[in-house]
């Protein structure tokens, strides 16, 4: 277990021998259901082997001993700006989407894990909740579905680190051509989440996701069948095969730009916020995210050098 | 504080019972149910009778009572019938509501156990129910149909009798050593199921926990709805282990059809309700009644420890027998002159 996991909450009930006994009488109560295991490893990691979003901080560590040489030697990633993601309190990272099964997502939570020593909530459609195996993988390294109430209780009472990738479906299941062109951002449910918890917002530009996995084209039809978002045939299924092409991507360079964390003035903890004001800021972050993304395209020499 | 419990013969009616007579500030305990109380009592007043309006009203107007505990709620769906849940749960506290609503009532508060069921478990649920979560999707099987319709039937009691504090309790699934529930019985099966590829978040309830629950809203006025759920999440794949139990997959496809034959087989009787569980996990948020001063003695990796603690010993001296009603030793130790 790694530092960065227990210190953004306080302890929660301390269990002695079936019994619990509160911490101090000042325990921040909106944070005790949620937390990571109690303090005593021994008597309580087999009962509660998973915090409040079923994360593992053990299938965390082998996931990032098994990705670990995927980020540094496959996709060799680079940051810039790491130093705008807060060391404590909660932000919510948002940043564009591509590859059809992505490994932005991934490379930016075991990256800001490796060097802030913080854990990064990803958020992610439910359809992964559904889906056996990979949804209990899933979950247990750190992803939660996108429901604004997890959102708001991430960052709001727990202060952590959200990812969130406003586009969702829409910019995994862009085919080749239409690569970098950032897709809609949502409702802008994220800009109102991260207002109401009085968290700022840390854009971050990706490029080289949408070359690890390039659709090349997709079935409808199929996708319709299976209820998926999209059914793509990728660039990697010519190089890997029918079922590898899913799963490895091609080793594209993958930079990642952290841009100044964004505030809003708005007063936070409000259940409603203006539409106008919500959107502005969605369009704000987007055009923030797509310059920064042409910006890099510009002055990037290869896809697979960097 | 003068009590009336209904469901004295249930589990919770008679552990709630019990824990309110020992309390020197409350003047009298009465529980009405068809069945006899499941521990001894000392001084609790047992109504032999039905949940109808004609009885609840009676005694109601008759012992004066300013409290009223409804503990008969049935959120099994293994031990009866739909038909039996609606007819317990929907008109039981249709008729109690009345007569604790009639005009002149000496009623001044409502305590409702009612299941975080209300909730239900989707895939499009927050990991964290809150108590004003808004139910997505309509109730899926026949017991959450009643208990949302319990959870309506006490929000209209609390509009229309603004001078009456009502407490609703959304209890988690609960463990302990004594009461019976789903999971009780499927982690007391030498294999226990699971829905492959899920290991679902859950939370459990110590019973001790609940039946304190109760008594701290009776005592404490305590309006609104509140959870009332092991703090912290455990998963159920630790869960089996912890008991030390083989965990049989399930298909995760049609899942309901592969629990048919077992239930027919008299194996495991595992409703709907409970597969759904068993693949999505549920977490309500327990903020709101440690906010008002109370306190859980087992969060829900301790709830879970203690039933296997409990589950052990069973195993090696077995469990203890059942205390048996007796009317007429009931009748003597209270009203003859023989007793100091």
């Amino acid at each position: 277990m790694f530092p960065g996991a227990v210190t953004a909450s306080e302890p929660p009930l301390r269990v002695v021998r079936g019994h619990v006994e509160p911490d101090g009488v000042e325990t921040d109560l909106a944070t005790a259901d949620a937390t990571t295991p109690a303090l005593d490893p021994d008597d309580d990691l087999d009962l509660a082997p998973v915090d409040g979003w079923g994360r593992s901080e053990r299938i965390r560590g082998i996931a990032r001993a098994l990705y670990e040489p995927v980020y540094r030697y496959w996709l060799r990633v680079e940051w810039e700006g790491m130093e705008h993601i807060p060391l404590d309190g909660g932000a919510l990272l948002v940043g564009n989407h591509g590859g059809a099964i992505p490994s932005d997502a991934p490379s930016v939570m075991h990256g800001i894990e490796r060097e802030l020593l913080r854990p990064v909530y990803g958020l992610a459609e439910n359809l992964f909740r559904s889906i056996p195996v990979v949804g209990t993988l899933w979950s247990r390294a750190g992803g939660v579905p996108a429901h604004p109430d997890n959102a708001y209780r991430l960052l709001h009472d727990e202060q952590q680190l959200v990812l969130v990738f406003p586009e969702g479906t829409k910019a995994t299941g862009k085919l080749w051509r239409e690569r970098y062109q950032l897709r809609r951002f949502g409702r802008g449910g994220f800009v109102e989440i991260a207002m109401r918890a009085g968290v700022p917002v840390v854009p971050m530009a990706i490029v080289g996701n949408d070359e690890t996995m390039p659709i090349l084209v997709k079935s409808d039809r199929l996708a319709k069948l299976l209820h998926l978002p999209y059914f793509p045939v990728t660039a990697n299924q010519f190089v890997y095969g029918p079922v590898l092409g899913y799963v490895v991507p091609l080793p594209a360079k993958l930079r990642i730009r952290v841009m100044p964390p964004i505030h809003f003035t708005v007063p936070p903890g409000q259940e409603r916020y203006n539409r106008g004001v919500v959107m502005d800021e969605a369009e704000r972050i987007r055009d923030i995210i797509q310059v920064a993304v042409h910006d890099m395209l510009e002055t990037r020499r290869s896809v697979w050098r960097g | 504080m003068r009590v009336l419990v209904t469901g004295l013969g249930t589990f919770w009616g008679s552990r709630l019972a019990q824990q309110l007579e020992r309390d020197p500030a409350v003047e009298l305990v009465v529980g009405v149910d068809t069945s006899p109380p499941q521990v001894p009592l000392e001084r609790t007043e047992f109504v032999q009778a039905d949940s109808s309006y004609g009885v609840l009203q009676r005694v109601v107007r008759a012992t004066g009572v300013d409290t009223v505990v409804h503990t008969h709620l049935e959120v099994d769906s293994t031990r009866t019938s739909a038909r039996h849940l609606h007819e317990t749960n929907v008109i039981g506290t249709t008729n109690l509501l009345a007569a604790a609503g009639a005009e002149g009532s000496s009623v001044r508060k409502v305590v409702v156990k009612s299941s975080t069921l209300v909730y239900g478990t989707t895939a499009s649920d927050p990991y964290w129910f809150r108590e004003d979560a808004v139910r997505p999707r309509t109730a899926a099987t026949p017991v959450e149909r009643s208990m949302l319709e319990v959870t309506d039937l006490v929000r209209d009691f609390t509009v229309d009798n603004p001078g009456v504090v009502v407490t609703e309790l959304r209890c988690a699934n609960v463990l302990g050593a004594d009461v019976s529930t789903v999971f009780s019985r499927l982690l007391r099966m030498p294999a226990v199921p699971e829905v492959l590829g899920f290991d679902p978040r859950l939370q459990f309830v110590h019973e001790d926990d609940v039946t304190s629950a109760l008594a701290f809203a009776a005592r404490h006025d305590v309006p609104g709805a509140f959870n009332v759920a092991g703090p912290r999440v455990t998963t159920w794949s630790s869960v089996c282990a912890a008991l030390g139990r083989r965990r049989v997959a399930m298909p995760p496809v049609l899942t309901n059809l592969a629990a048919a034959p077992l239930r027919f087989a008299r194996v495991a009787d595992i409703p709907p309700e409970v597969l759904a569980l068993l693949r999505f996990g549920r977490g309500v948020d327990t903020t709101r009644l440690r906010r008002r001063g109370f306190t859980y003695a087992y969060d829900t990796p301790a709830t879970v420890e203690a039933f296997a603690r409990a589950v052990r010993r069973e195993r090696v001296v077995g469990r203890s027998t059942p205390y048996q009603y007796a009317p007429a030793l009931e009748t003597f130790l209270r009203t003859s002159h023989a007793i100091r």
